[in-house]
């Protein structure tokens, strides 16, 4: 019985706000890494954008949804203070850019000084009012034997779902556009799509743009599904776990991010309530029930790996798209 | 292109690398972190303040601390023990004023900055605090001050003693950015998860020093640097090799990196603990005042060894058949290749050189402030900041990147609250890609 709660969890978690959550952050990722080949590993600072946008506009007396524009303008902003000191450069230096520069803003969002604008460590709570008091769906709880949701959970559900919906059709649209092919073109030979006249560096721009105003939004919605805002939830480790979902969906696929986000958090979930049920019944001595938040990264980081080496191409994609080297 | 009977082989050589892999750190989680010696550590997952008072390196019992919470909550007074420890654990997150009751000092002890009986510090859910109040037998504060000269504001004694520290802290991420900047010059891929290797260094020192064994700390820093060489030629035999032999992406290389970074690093916080923990040896030391400056020795002693191993690693590169061969690969592979240079060995021999440096800096930091999971992926962005400050797979640049940066953030602390320190360094890292991407000592060529 203990099982099912086990398994009924997982999948509740997987169709989830976490995983929408990691589903959006990674449509916007994948425009970025999967189709332009920008290793961007500050998406994390994208989403914080969107959180305090929407938390602090909220704290200021503005509208939420303001908040939520507001974090999306400041996405923009990052996306520059990433794109113009890197992108000119080798792929690498992108990469330690965006983790730097992520770590930058945690870090100044965090820090006592700018706590009388910030709140500091303590971060924003209860500024999310407008958006559930907006819910047309009536009290009760919705679905089918134990798979139920809350009337507040199921519209952060669907407004969830639908944002996913809309970003990657997005994407599909973009990447058909002739925008798209060059910005494909750009991934597989930077020097080819040079020579044909095309600025690279400003096709990058937009890519690490778009992607990164996805994640804001992400970013927003997290704050509001949670109703609280904390400077130690940016780590960079969310930014790899948004990784490993789209690189388990399949980098480069339209369906993918959503699919590889639903995926990773169901076998995260899983696996946890699996070793939750091994400690309560003391079979599993050598773990406390603390130790399972830094087991769920353990598990994110070995997918990774396990990833790479063995199906690179994901769940979705194929092989030649992959990110084998010919 | 590749035989179906290679592709198998390597295939095979991953799983059994990644197998062996996992054995190793489960063979390391059983046996470490639930040794009875670590019953010392309070229990306690909630948040708290805790510290000791001495002076010079005996212990001062029977001190009278009060804790407050700023909103109300949590009042406690606690008296230090035998060993001068104190700690109160705290029911929430919060910002806490830390009193300490002067009068309840002994006699000839006071605190060293007599205004400094009380500070006034949050603390984060789930975080031990520690709290150091300094305290002085009486001898020398009232001179101090008249000893440090003051020109136009600025304390030149406190400068020069912090530029001391800086050139410490400078060598310390030196030494590990210069195994990343290796590592990154011969084989191309930056590895994200060098900072782990840093804290493979420290923890494995650690448990030598004071969680299996007790040997003496330098003893056991010799044990783990061997260690880390076989975990550095472990992961290019068993990992990093078979990938590149089935032509993997250098991208792919460096999530397979960061996969390793996440994976291990979480497995330290489940194993290790996610408290700080210190060596038994050189834990607290007094400063010496050298008339210029005042310096710790175990500063001293880490910028000699630190030094030391730069110049070691210099004189390999320099004057040794696997330097010059080294650097013929770091320069052109393929020709390196053709005029009889075995490739691959001189890659092994970097992965376990530079694991080497890394672990090495990971017990050098560990010295000065405390063993932790995360000490190494915190170093990591600053030896980015090193390496490309100083020039991308240079040897010495990372060195003179390190030197620079560790100066400038010890003494940015002279102006700047502490906890900006690193956002310098990393905004030094931006400008410096901004107007000079290949570096101080980097050659002039593209980049991008």
């Amino acid at each position: 019985m203990d099982a099912v709660n086990v398994l009924l969890d997982a999948l509740r978690t997987s169709v989830g706000p976490q995983a929408i959550v990691f589903a959006l952050a990674g449509v916007g990722l994948n425009l970025q890494f999967g189709y332009a080949g920008l290793l961007n590993f500050g998406q994390v600072a994208f989403m914080l954008a969107g959180a305090y946008g929407a938390s602090m506009t909220v704290d200021a007396g503005g509208p939420l949804w303001l908040g939520i524009v507001l974090g999306m303008l400041a996405a923009l902003v990052i996306a520059m203070l990433f794109g113009l000191p890197a992108l000119r450069l080798r792929a690498d230096y992108l990469a330690i850019v965006t983790i730097s520069v992520g770590e930058i803003i945690r870090l100044v969002v965090r820090s006592s000084t700018f706590e009388p604008i910030t709140n500091g460590v303590f971060g924003y709570r209860d500024f999310a009012g407008w958006f559930y008091d907006i819910n047309p769906i009536p009290g009760g709880r919705y679905g089918f034997g134990g798979f139920t949701f809350s009337e507040r959970r199921l519209w952060v559900i669907v407004v969830g779902w639908g944002l996913v919906a809309v970003a990657s059709l997005l994407v599909f649209w973009l990447m058909r556009s002739p925008w798209g092919r060059v910005l494909e073109g750009v991934r597989e030979d930077e020097d080819a799509v040079r020579s044909m006249g095309k600025n690279v560096f400003m096709y990058k721009l937009q890519a690490l743009a778009i992607g990164g105003v996805m994640a804001a939004v992400a970013g927003s919605l997290r704050a509001m599904d949670t109703e609280a805002v904390r400077p130690d939830f940016f780590f960079t480790i969310i930014t790899f776990t948004i990784y490993a979902a789209v690189i388990l969906g399949g980098a480069g696929t339209i369906l993918g991010p959503a699919l590889g986000a639903m995926a990773l958090w169901f076998v995260v979930s899983f696996s946890e309530g699996i070793l939750r049920l091994g400690i309560d019944s003391g079979v599993v001595e050598f773990l406390s029930l603390e130790d399972l938040a830094a087991i769920r990264f353990m598990i994110v980081g070995l997918v990774l790996i396990l990833l790479v080496v063995f199906r690179p191409q994901g769940l979705l994609g194929r092989r030649e798209a992959g990110l084998i080297d010919d | 292109m590749y035989p179906n009977e290679q592709a198998r082989a390597c295939h095979r050589a991953l799983r059994v690398g990644i197998v062996s892999g996992l054995l190793f750190l489960l063979m390391a989680a059983l046996g470490g972190p639930h040794d009875p010696a670590m019953a010392q550590e309070p229990p306690t997952p909630g948040q708290g303040v805790s510290g000791q008072l001495v002076v010079g390196s005996d212990p001062v019992e029977g001190v009278t601390i009060e804790v407050a919470g700023t909103s109300g909550a949590d009042v406690a007074t606690v008296e230090t023990d035998d060993e001068g420890a104190w700690s109160v654990p705290l029911t929430s997150p919060d910002t806490y004023e830390i009193s300490i009751d002067v009068d309840t000092l002994p006699d000839g002890v006071a605190l060293a900055d007599p205004e400094r009986d009380s500070l006034t510090l949050p603390v984060r859910e789930g975080q031990n605090r520690i709290i150091i109040f300094q305290l002085t037998d009486g001898e020398g504060s009232a001179e101090d001050e008249e000893d440090g000269f003051d020109f136009i504001g600025l304390d030149f004694k406190r400068l020069a003693s912090l530029t001391v520290d800086g050139v410490r802290f400078g060598i310390v991420i030196g030494v590990m950015a210069m195994g990343l900047s290796l590592i990154f010059g011969v084989t191309g891929l930056i590895n994200f998860a060098h900072g782990e290797l840093v804290t493979f260094g420290a923890i494995m020192a650690w448990l030598f020093n004071a969680g299996w064994f007790r040997f003496p700390l330098l003893i056991a820093a010799l044990c783990a640097l061997v260690l880390a060489a076989v975990l550095g030629g472990g992961l290019e035999l068993g990992l990093v090799r078979p990938l590149r032999r089935r032509r993997t992406s250098n991208i792919a290389l460096i999530v397979v990196t960061i996969g390793l970074s996440e994976f291990l690093r979480s497995f330290y916080q489940v194993t290790f603990g996610p408290l700080p923990k210190s060596y038994r040896d050189y834990a607290i030391q007094r400063e010496a005042d050298l008339g210029l400056f005042a310096v710790t020795p175990k500063t001293l002693g880490i910028i000699a060894i630190g030094a030391l191993a730069i110049l070691l690693v210099a004189l390999v590169l320099q004057r040794t058949r696997l330097g010059t061969a080294m650097r013929a690969v770091a320069d052109n592979k393929d020709l390196a290749a053709a005029s009889g240079i075995d490739v691959q060995r001189v890659v092994l021999h970097v992965w376990i050189l530079g694991t080497v440096l890394a672990a090495l800096g990971g017990i050098l930091l560990g010295v000065t402030q405390k063993v932790e999971y995360d000490m190494g992926f915190k170093a990591l962005l600053l030896m980015f900041a090193a390496v490309v400050v100083g020039g991308l797979g240079t040897a010495y640049g990372p060195l003179l990147g390190a030197l620079l940066l560790g100066i400038v953030t010890q003494v940015s602390t002279l102006w700047f609250p502490t906890e900006f320190k690193f956002v310098f360094a990393l905004l030094a890292l931006i400008l410096m890609l901004v107007f000079r991407p290949q570096g101080i000592l980097g050659r002039r060529e593209r980049v991008g």
